[in-house]
C-alpha cells in the first residue's frame, strides 16, 4: 500500500466507457446524475446514510452500554464538582432574604433574616436535612456542622412561644382537627373522613381554602408546606396530625400584620376574630436574640458570609479548593500556606508516573528485545514470566514488596550480609517515594513489555544485518536502524504506563508512606471518608484534563499514528 | 396477596414456635456488614450463630464496613439499599446520622433493657453519642511496644513515644489527625481536660503538629489496622499505636515479644447502624436482630472472642474467659480499672467539626 495507487481508481474512472477523459470536462457540465435522475452526489448520500445507519444499530448495544455504564457515571460524577443546590434548597427563604444583605458592612443580617432562618431550619429538621447541610458547609467553615446539629435541636422550643399563646388563648387551636376544617376545602374534608376509614388508594391530597389563602397567605403557605410534609414525606395521615410551631408563628405574624379576618366565615372564624383582637398582647420572639442563645456563632458574620458565598446553585468552590485557592468575600485567594496541598500533589503525581514510565522503557527494552530475538519456545517460557504478575492479585505483589523493602526486611538483610551497608544505617527503601516508583514500576513493567515486544517482532532482523554489512557499528546499527523502528511500541508503552500510573492509588498507600502517595489518595480519602465528593469530583476532573491535555500534546508532538500495540 | 401468606407460611414454618410476633412481617433474609477477620467472627459467634438458631433467619455477611460510608451514600443515592445492618465507628456513625443515611433509634422503645431491669439509655450510659448508633463494644487505639528492644527501663507513659533519645527506633502512628494531635498536646504539657480548647484554635493546631515535627523523621504512618501488629512482629517499629485488639493476638495468641501500653489509650466505639429508608418488613428484622446482638449477655459473650469491652454497664460482670486460649479476659478489657488509668475520652463532637479542618492542615504537614 502506497500512496500513489491510492489515486488509481480516480484516474481510470471513464475507462468504462472506453474514454479517458480529463476531470474539467464532466465537471464544467453540470451535476452529475444517478440512473434515477437524481443528483448522483445525494443518491451516493442516501446510500451511504442507509449504510451508516446500518453500521450504527451494529454498535449501538455496545454504544448504548458504554453511555450508560461509563460515560454516564463519570459526568454525573464530575457534575458534582460545581453543583451546589443543596444551599438554596434546604435554607430557601433565608438564601433569598441574605442576597441583599451586605456582609463587607459588619454587620448581622437583620432579623427577617432570622425569622426566615428559623423557618428553614424548622422544615430542615423536620426533614433531617439540617445535618446535611452543616456537614456540606463545614467544608468551607468549621464549626457549622455543630451549629447546625445544635439549632435543629434547639428550634423546637423557639416558636413554642407563640404556639402556647394560642393554646392558652382558645384550646380550638390545640386540635390539629379545628385546623384541617378552618384551612381546607368542605370537600377535602369529607374525602380525608373517608379516607381514613378504609385507607384504600392513596391518601387525597390536601385542599386548601381559598379564602383562607387570601387573608392569611403566610400561615396558607406554611401550612401547605406542613401538608405536604405530612402526606408525602411522612406518610402519616393528616387528619390526625397537628400543625408544627410555624404554623402558628405564621399566623401570629399574618394577624399582627393586620389581616382582615373579619371578612372570614365558616369554622374558626370567630376563633381567628378572637385571636386577632389578643395577638397586640402576645408576647413576641426575638429570633436574631434566641438564635444567638443557641449558639453565639449565629451572630459571627463570617458564618453568614460562608452562607451567602455559597447561596448559588453552582460553585466554583470546589474547584478552588482543588488548586489550593478558596472564595472569600473580596473573591478567590489562596490558602495560607500550612494548608496547601493539592497543587503540590499533583506536580508529585506527575513527576513520579514520568519516573515510573522511564524505569518501565529502562528495564523493559532489553527484556523486550531478547524476547523478540529468542526462538519461540524459549521466548514463550520468558513471557510466561513476563505475564506471571498479571495473575497475581495487586495487593498481594504489592505486600510482598513490603516484605522486601523494609528495613528489616530481604533486601536490607542481603545487602547488610554482603557489608555493602552497615547494620545500623540500613536503607530506606519503603515509606517513601523510592518505595513506590520501585513497586509501581514492577506491577506496571507487563504494559511496557507487551507492547514493545509485539513492535520489536515485526522488525526483520534482516535489517541489522544489513546496516551491519554495509559497515555499520553495533550501536550505530542499533540506534540509527533498529531503535527507530521500535519508537511506536516505546509510545504505546509509555501511554499505557503513564496514565495508569497517574490514576494509581492502591499502591502509593501501602508503600508510599507520606512523600510517596499521589492525588489520587486524596481523592479516594474524599470520596470514601469526609464524603466530600464536590472536591473529589474537582480534583478527578482536574486529573482527567490534564491526562487529555498531555494526550493531545503527544499527539503534537510524536504523533498519535506512531504508536503501535502490534504488528 | 397470595405470595405474602405463603412468605408469611414459610416464615412461620421455619421460625421457632413463638419467638417473633406475628404482628409485623419480617424478612427471612438479612446482610450484615462489618470489618471482618478476628472481629467479624466475634460477632458471628456471639450475635449471628444464636440469632440465626433461635429464628432460622439466614444473615449474610459482607466485610465492607471500611468503606461503609460512601456505599451507605452511593446506595441512598441509587434507591436501593442492599444492606439491613451496618457495623460502623463512632465517627462514621456521626456523619451518617449527620447525611441522613442512618435511621434514628429509640434507644428504650427499641432496645432491651438490662436484667435488672435499667433501662437501655441508662445501661448504655455515655457510650450513647448520637440518635443513630447502637453501641456494642468499646475499643481502644493504644501502644503497644517490642519488649527486646526498648533496653531495661521500658516505656510507662504515652509520652516516651516522643523519647527518640530513650527509645530509638521508628514508630508507627496512623495517618490521620485524630489521636495524634490529642497525644502531641498532652505530651507538650497542655492539660488533659483543656486539649480540646487548645485544639480549636489554630495555635493549638500549628503547636501539636510542631510537636509531632519532633519525631515526624522516625514515624512510619499506617492506614490499615493491621499495619502496626505487622510491623511490630517485624521488628521494624519499637512501639506503635493500633487497637487494643490487634495488640492481644500479636501477644497473646501470635506470643511476640510485645508489651501493652495502656497509658493515654483513647477510647472509641463501633457501633451498629440501620441504613435509613429500609422497606418496612426488613427494617422490622433490623430492629429485632439488634435488639437481640445489643442485649447484656450478647455483648458480654462476644469478648470472649475479642478482647474488646462491652458498651453496656451491665455486661462488665458477665465477662468470662476467652473461648480458646481460656484465659481470663478481663484484664485485657480496655475498660478494665487497672488498665484505664489515664485515659482518654475521644471528642465526637469536636472532630465531627473539625476534622475536615485539621485533617487538611495535618495532610499539607505530612506532605512536606
Amino acid at each position: 500500500m502506497t500512496d500513489n495507487t491510492a489515486a488509481g481508481p480516480d484516474q481510470f474512472d471513464g475507462a468504462a466507457s472506453g474514454r479517458p477523459a480529463p476531470k474539467t470536462e464532466t465537471a464544467d457540465s453540470g451535476p452529475m446524475l444517478a440512473a434515477d435522475g437524481r443528483p448522483l452526489k445525494a443518491s451516493l448520500n442516501r446510500a451511504l446514510r442507509r449504510q451508516k445507519l446500518r453500521a450504527m444499530m451494529l454498535i449501538a448495544p455496545l454504544l448504548i452500554f458504554v453511555l450508560v455504564t461509563f460515560i454516564a457515571p463519570i459526568a454525573d460524577m464530575l457534575f458534582r464538582s460545581v453543583e451546589n443546590q443543596i444551599v438554596s434548597e434546604t435554607l430557601p427563604r433565608t438564601t433569598t432574604e441574605l442576597a441583599t444583605w451586605d456582609g463587607d458592612a459588619g454587620e448581622i443580617p437583620p432579623p427577617v433574616v432570622f425569622e426566615a432562618l428559623y423557618k428553614d431550619i424548622f422544615i430542615a429538621q423536620e426533614r433531617k436535612l439540617h445535618t446535611r447541610l452543616g456537614s456540606r458547609l463545614n467544608y468551607e467553615l468549621t464549626g457549622v456542622s455543630s451549629l447546625f446539629r445544635k439549632s435543629g435541636r434547639n428550634v423546637d422550643d423557639m416558636g413554642e412561644v407563640y404556639q402556647d399563646q394560642f393554646e392558652d388563648l382558645n384550646a380550638f387551636w390545640e386540635d390539629g382537627e379545628n385546623w384541617n376544617r378552618m384551612m381546607a376545602t368542605p370537600d377535602w374534608l369529607d374525602d380525608i373522613t373517608a379516607w381514613s376509614e378504609d385507607r384504600e388508594g392513596s391518601q387525597p391530597p390536601f385542599e386548601m381554602r381559598e379564602e383562607v389563602a387570601a387573608v392569611l397567605p403566610e400561615t396558607a403557605a406554611t401550612f401547605q408546606t406542613f401538608a405536604d410534609f405530612v402526606q408525602f414525606e411522612d406518610e402519616d395521615n393528616l387528619a390526625n396530625e397537628d400543625p408544627w410551631a410555624i404554623v402558628y408563628s405564621a399566623l401570629y405574624e399574618d394577624l399582627q400584620s393586620g389581616a382582615d379576618v373579619a371578612s372570614l366565615s365558616g369554622p374558626g372564624a370567630t376563633e381567628l376574630q378572637e385571636a386577632a383582637a389578643a395577638v397586640a398582647g402576645f408576647e413576641s420572639v426575638d429570633y436574631t436574640a434566641a438564635f444567638h442563645d443557641v449558639d453565639e456563632d449565629w451572630h459571627d458574620i463570617e458564618v453568614w458570609q460562608t452562607i451567602q458565598t455559597y447561596s448559588p446553585d453552582f460553585t466554583s468552590g470546589y474547584f478552588l479548593n482543588a488548586v489550593d485557592m478558596k472564595k472569600s468575600p473580596d473573591g478567590p485567594e489562596m490558602r495560607p500556606e500550612n494548608e496547601q496541598l493539592h497543587i503540590m500533589l499533583f506536580m508529585r503525581t506527575l513527576f513520579m508516573s514520568l519516573v515510573i514510565t522511564g524505569s518501565c522503557i529502562l528495564l523493559g527494552y532489553p527484556v523486550a528485545w531478547i524476547l523478540a530475538n529468542l526462538p519461540a519456545r524459549t521466548a514463550n517460557l520468558l513471557m510466561i514470566l513476563v505475564l506471571l504478575p498479571f495473575w497475581t492479585s495487586l495487593l498481594v505483589r504489592t505486600s510482598a514488596w513490603k516484605v522486601m523493602l523494609q528495613q528489616q526486611g530481604v533486601v536490607n538483610d542481603t545487602l547488610v550480609w554482603l557489608g555493602i551497608v552497615a547494620d545500623d544505617s540500613r536503607l530506606a527503601l519503603i515509606n517513601n517515594q523510592t518505595g513506590t516508583i520501585i513497586a509501581m514500576t514492577h506491577i506496571l513493567l507487563p504494559f511496557m513489555i507487551l507492547p514493545l515486544y509485539s513492535v520489536m517482532k515485526t522488525i526483520p532482523p534482516s535489517y541489522l544485518r544489513a546496516a551491519k554489512s554495509l559497515g555499520a557499528t553495533n550501536w550505530t546499527a542499533f540506534w540509527r536502524v533498529y531503535f527507530p523502528q521500535s519508537v511506536p511500541g516505546i509510545g504505546a508503552g509509555s501511554i499505557l504506563v503513564f496514565i495508569l500510573s497517574i490514576g494509581y492509588y492502591i499502591t502509593p498507600e501501602i508503600v508510599g508512606g507520606t512523600t510517596g502517595t499521589f492525588i489520587s489518595n486524596r481523592i479516594a480519602y474524599h470520596i470514601s471518608s469526609s464524603l466530600n465528593w464536590g472536591l473529589a469530583a474537582a480534583l478527578g476532573a482536574i486529573l482527567l484534563a490534564v491526562v487529555l491535555g498531555l494526550y493531545w500534546a503527544y499527539d503534537k508532538i510524536v504523533g498519535i499514528d506512531n504508536v503501535k500495540l502490534g504488528g | 396477596m397470595k405470595l405474602t401468606k405463603t412468605l408469611l407460611a414459610t416464615t412461620a414454618l421455619t421460625v421457632a414456635a413463638g419467638m417473633v410476633s406475628a404482628e409485623t412481617e419480617m424478612a427471612d433474609e438479612m446482610t450484615i456488614v462489618s470489618w471482618g477477620g478476628a472481629y467479624s467472627n466475634s460477632q458471628q459467634q456471639a450475635y449471628h450463630n444464636p440469632y440465626m438458631e433461635m429464628t432460622g433467619v439466614n444473615i449474610i455477611n459482607d466485610e465492607s464496613s471500611a468503606e461503609a460510608v460512601a456505599k451507605l451514600r452511593a446506595m441512598n443515592e441509587a434507591g436501593n439499599i442492599t444492606w439491613d445492618v451496618v457495623d460502623v465507628t463512632a465517627a462514621d456513625s456521626i456523619r451518617l446520622c449527620d447525611e441522613g443515611l442512618a435511621m434514628e433509634i429509640d434507644f428504650d422503645e427499641d432496645l432491651a433493657a438490662a436484667p435488672d431491669g435499667t433501662s437501655a439509655s441508662d445501661d448504655f450510659g455515655d457510650t450513647i453519642i448520637n440518635d443513630c448508633a447502637i453501641p456494642l463494644i468499646v475499643f481502644s487505639t493504644t501502644f503497644g511496644y517490642r519488649t527486646d528492644m526498648v533496653g531495661d527501663t521500658p516505656p510507662t507513659t504515652v509520652c516516651d513515644v516522643f523519647d527518640t533519645e530513650a527509645y530509638p527506633g521508628k514508630r508507627s502512628l496512623e495517618k490521620r489527625p485524630i489521636g495524634n494531635m490529642e497525644w502531641a498536646l498532652l505530651c507538650d504539657g497542655v492539660a488533659k481536660d483543656e486539649i480540646y480548647d487548645v485544639l480549636e484554635t489554630p495555635e493549638g493546631q500549628e503547636q501539636a503538629l510542631a510537636k509531632l515535627d519532633t519525631i515526624k523523621d522516625d514515624v512510619i504512618w499506617w492506614s490499615a489496622g493491621a499495619d502496626t501488629p505487622q510491623l511490630l512482629a517485624d521488628g521494624e517499629v519499637v512501639m506503635g499505636s493500633t487497637y487494643n485488639g490487634r495488640l492481644f493476638s500479636v501477644i497473646e495468641e501470635q506470643n511476640q515479644p510485645v508489651e501493652m501500653l495502656w497509658d493515654g489509650q483513647m477510647f472509641d466505639l463501633d457501633v451498629f447502624i440501620i441504613p435509613a429508608g429500609l422497606p418496612e418488613d426488613r427494617k422490622a428484622r433490623a430492629l429485632d436482630y439488634v435488639r437481640f446482638a445489643s442485649d447484656t449477655q450478647r455483648l458480654a459473650d462476644q469478648a470472649k472472642y475479642i478482647s474488646y469491652g462491652p458498651a453496656r454497664a451491665s455486661s462488665a460482670p458477665l465477662v468470662s474467659t476467652h473461648a480458646e486460649l481460656g484465659i481470663d479476659m478481663a484484664p485485657h478489657m480496655p475498660t478494665d480499672p487497672a488498665n484505664a488509668t489515664n485515659v482518654f475520652n475521644f471528642n465526637y463532637e469536636f472532630w465531627a467539626d473539625y476534622r475536615d479542618d485539621i485533617d487538611a492542615k495535618f495532610q499539607a504537614w505530612l506532605a512536606q
